[in-house]
């Protein structure tokens, strides 16, 4: 039966290998030290996209740094302290609405919120904040998910030694429960990242390199978007396509690397 | 005593976060209701849910088709994708040895970082040929638009399944091994329940991706605002709606349009009263058989 | 010591964006265009082109579509609105248009299919379902696969207005969302028909003669090639400052040359 198991492990994953190579084979030729770091020119038929990856990571990083406090910190609630079962259930049926959203509509709320009526203006913040809202039910439920997996031994060890609940939460359950929850911020990052219907009304599309919160941007996606259907540049398309996949790739590596290391130090390996 | 003013301080914080979403998912509602209200006041609801015809230039609304459409390519799309993507965890997590592992994880988290735009393109480019040519019609179909949407939610039904399954702890692996039983009936019969409710969330997390996908379905499903007669038909998706003409809506046009996403919104409702029907039910279950 | 660095690095984080609030205030003036995606690669170039000489305005170009840009232009978010298609006097109001050039709209089918003429009535028959085969068009004895652009658009607008006159465009015809997308649905099926901007054109389709006059940048100048929309700059009032002189250089004989480079016509007068 195993067999089974590898064969359609193997199947699904070479689908998504494909997907992964089909991007790469095509852009990587693209890429050079000057489509990395130069500005755009030409509308992105030549030239870099220096300003779209730091406009990217901007966005990214500030969403993440709004999204993951507050769903963590739902989580949290949820699982430890909410004795309520009704609320329980409301907060994670709104956390799974809201993940079910699609980025259209969330990109026109922004728009229409943060962009006009508080007068935020087409800037990084605005959309921001968008992708941080999409961003907290993915960490909230991802969260919920580890955190409700820590065996309760743990909890019940730590308070045995006279902690009291926030301490047993931060030195215990959050450090156990971590691995998961670095799943969740990166999925939710990842989808952030590569998020172009949202960002698309609230972020602006200037190439200018974005220096303060209220300028505005081009993250890579929507820029990828622009060239993608305006027709300006297809080797271009899949030279952005394929940097933007690195990024993502290097990210996942990264923090998926730190937190083995940090698993294993805390199993004492 | 400083002590419980803080603890009580966290708690009251936390709480306050908790219910955030809740707030925020308020406004977004109150924001689109008010905005889709007036066209579904002056255009009648049972017209607008179940009417055929949409035409705006016409002032025809009916979305029916859509709600058929969507349905219909997110439906599909998890019956493609599920399977695969719940062996493909066990076989992460159950069969393949910590280097494979731990090369596969990030490679599949990265997939779902790559952008829409471009499973569009690839659907468009390479999967509407295909379709056409071996199974009829245009190539623009719901099949195409299915098989694009498994495949981008596969990273996301497979990370977080994966995770679940790594939860179960190792001593109901081998309390069931140690009873004989083999480590298929084992995977089957505890590991997958134990880790259920966490691969429900999972699917709820892929369905959600699913309906919500504007930009890559787009380019493949053919924007047909008909009833589909087949899964080779091509076909209209609320969401594909909404994205095609906000651009140049206006007056009850751009009401309608809001209108739809409210019809979404309660789509995704009910998809998700019904996956947590079933969650709750096997939750049950797999408690009660491995305690 | 380990929680320590963790709050050293959060107030880091928090300085580093304090600091970046607070840069976000003053800078040079500041133009926001909004509106058609199709004008919006142009309205790029000449940021572009004018920022060269231009340092102390930042020329912010955003897409969002036809409507949208009408609509912050009329609210005064946007200062100058971009629209692809003619205004009719309920949008129209208090904007006035400035027209910076025209855009063809090209009838194109597969490389492979050796149909290169069509008359007016016989794409009214085609994209209306009263013709549904090649052979009766002098091609092919095969299916025609017809594939329109998304209501409201600016190419389907002129497209209506110009071949469809009072006839409907068939309901099971393949929608598609942007230039690109139509150019590469016409390119992998033998069989389809489809419309695209003349500035967009490219060698992987053929393009056809409307009524023997093929689309060229003379024919569109001249006007005898009539499938063709309008670019326009929408302002609300009258412009003043800046924007004054930036709508002014939009005139003038340097942006001209990049309008000529994007293939975007200027009328004969």
């Amino acid at each position: 039966m195993n067999s089974i198991l590898i064969i359609s492990g193997v199947v699904t994953i070479a689908i998504l290998v494909i997907m992964l190579a089909y991007i790469l084979i095509k852009g990587v030729p693209v890429m050079n030290l000057e489509f990395i770091f130069g500005q755009v020119e030409n509308q992105g038929r030549s030239g870099g996209i220096l300003p779209m990856i730091i406009s990217s990571l901007y966005v990214t990083l500030i969403s993440i740094l709004i999204a993951t406090p507050l769903g963590v910190g739902a989580a949290i609630y949820v699982v430890e302290y909410a004795n309520n079962k009704r609320l329980v259930n409301v907060i994670r049926f709104g956390a799974e609405i809201l993940a079910s959203i699609p980025s259209i509509v969330f990109g026109l709320f922004g728009f229409a919120f943060f962009v006009m009526f508080l007068k935020l203006g087409w800037s990084v913040f605005s959309a921001s904040l968008v992708l941080a809202i999409m961003a907290i039910p993915t960490i909230f439920q991802v969260s919920e998910v580890s955190l409700s997996s820590v065996p309760s031994i743990y909890k019940e060890g730590s308070y045995g030694l006279g902690a009291t609940k926030w301490q047993t939460i931060y030195n215990v359950i959050l450090p156990a429960a971590l691995p998961g929850i670095v799943t969740g911020v990166i999925l939710a990052m990842t989808r952030a990242i590569s998020e172009a219907a949202a960002v698309m009304y609230t972020v602006g599309s200037s190439i200018a390199i974005p220096i303060s919160m209220f300028d505005p941007g081009r993250p890579l996606p929507l820029h990828l978007y622009v060239l993608a259907t305006e027709g300006i540049s297809l080797p271009n398309e899949f030279g952005t396509a394929s940097v933007l996949v690195i990024i993502v790739l290097a990210i996942t590596f990264l923090t998926n690397y730190f937190t083995d290391r940090y698993q294993n130090k805390m199993m004492g390996k | 005593m400083g002590k419980s003013i803080s603890e009580a301080l966290i708690e009251k914080s936390l709480f306050l976060t908790a219910l955030l979403s809740c707030f925020i998912i308020l406004v977004i509602l109150c924001f689109i209701f008010i905005e889709g209200f007036p066209a579904i006041h002056e255009y009648g609801v049972v017209k607008f849910l179940f009417g055929n015809v949409w035409a705006p230039n016409d002032g025809e609304f009916g979305v029916f088709s859509m709600i058929v459409g969507s349905l219909c390519v997110t439906v599909f799309a998890l019956i493609i994708s599920v399977p695969l993507s719940i062996l493909c965890a066990t076989f992460m997590a159950e069969v393949a040895n910590t280097k494979v592992r731990n090369f596969l994880k990030p490679v599949i988290q990265t997939l779902s970082g790559i952008p829409s735009v471009v499973y569009g393109f690839f659907g468009l480019i390479i999967l509407v040929p295909f379709v056409r040519l071996h199974f009829g019609g245009t190539g623009f179909s719901i099949l195409t638009a299915a098989i694009i949407l498994s495949v981008m939610i596969l990273p996301t039904i497979i990370s977080v399944s994966y995770d679940s399954l790594r939860a179960v702890p190792q001593e109901y692996r081998e309390a069931s091994l140690g009873l004989g039983a083999t480590s298929w009936q084992t995977i089957r019969n505890v590991t997958i329940p134990a880790a259920l409710p966490g691969i429900i969330t999972a699917i709820i997390l892929g369905m959600g991706r699913a309906v919500g996908e504007t930009l890559a379905v787009i380019m493949v499903v053919g924007n047909v605002a008909k009833v589909p007669d087949s899964i080779f038909a091509p076909a209209r998706t609320l969401t594909s709606n909404i994205a095609l003409e906000m651009s140049y809506a206006t007056g009850i046009h751009y009401n309608a349009l809001f209108a739809t996403a409210v019809i979404l919104f309660i789509l995704i409702m009910i998809l998700l009263v019904i996956a947590k029907y079933i969650q709750r039910k096997y939750s049950i279950d797999a408690a009660g058989g491995t305690l | 010591m380990k929680r320590n660095r963790i709050i050293a690095s959060i107030i880091f984080i928090v300085i580093i964006i304090g600091g970046m609030l607070s840069l976000g205030f003053g800078g040079p003036e500041r133009i926001d265009i909004v509106g058609s995606t199709s004008v919006q690669p142009v309205a790029e170039k000449l940021a572009e082109e004018y920022g060269i000489n231009h340092s102390d305005v930042k020329i912010n170009v955003q897409g969002g579509g036809s409507s949208l840009g009408i609509k912050t232009a009329h609210e005064g978010i946007a200062d100058i609105g971009m629209s692809s298609k003619e205004l009719d006097d309920s949008n129209k109001q208090d904007l006035k248009e400035y027209e910076i050039g025209r855009d063809g709209i090209v009838l194109v089918v597969n490389a492979n299919n050796n149909v290169s003429d069509l008359t007016k009535d016989q794409l009214k028959g085609i994209f209306s379902g009263k013709i549904t085969s090649w052979k009766d068009v002098g091609g092919s004895d095969n299916k025609i696969n017809v594939v329109v652009r998304e209501a409201g658009s600016g190419t389907l607008d002129a497209f209506e207005g110009i071949v469809m006159g009072d006839a409907k465009i068939k309901s099971d015809a393949i929608v598609q969302s942007s230039t690109e997308a139509v150019k590469q649905s016409v390119k992998q099926d033998e069989n389809a028909i489809g419309f695209v901007s003349f500035a967009h054109m490219s060698n992987d389709v053929n393009a056809i003669k409307v009524g023997g006059i093929s689309p060229t940048i003379e024919t569109i100048a001249d006007g005898s090639y009539e499938l063709q929309r309008p670019f326009l700059f929408l302002v609300k009032g009258e412009p003043t400052g800046e924007l004054k002189e930036f709508i002014e250089w939009t005139n003038g004989a340097e942006a001209q040359k990049i309008l000529e480079s994007e293939k975007i016509i200027k009328l004969d007068e």
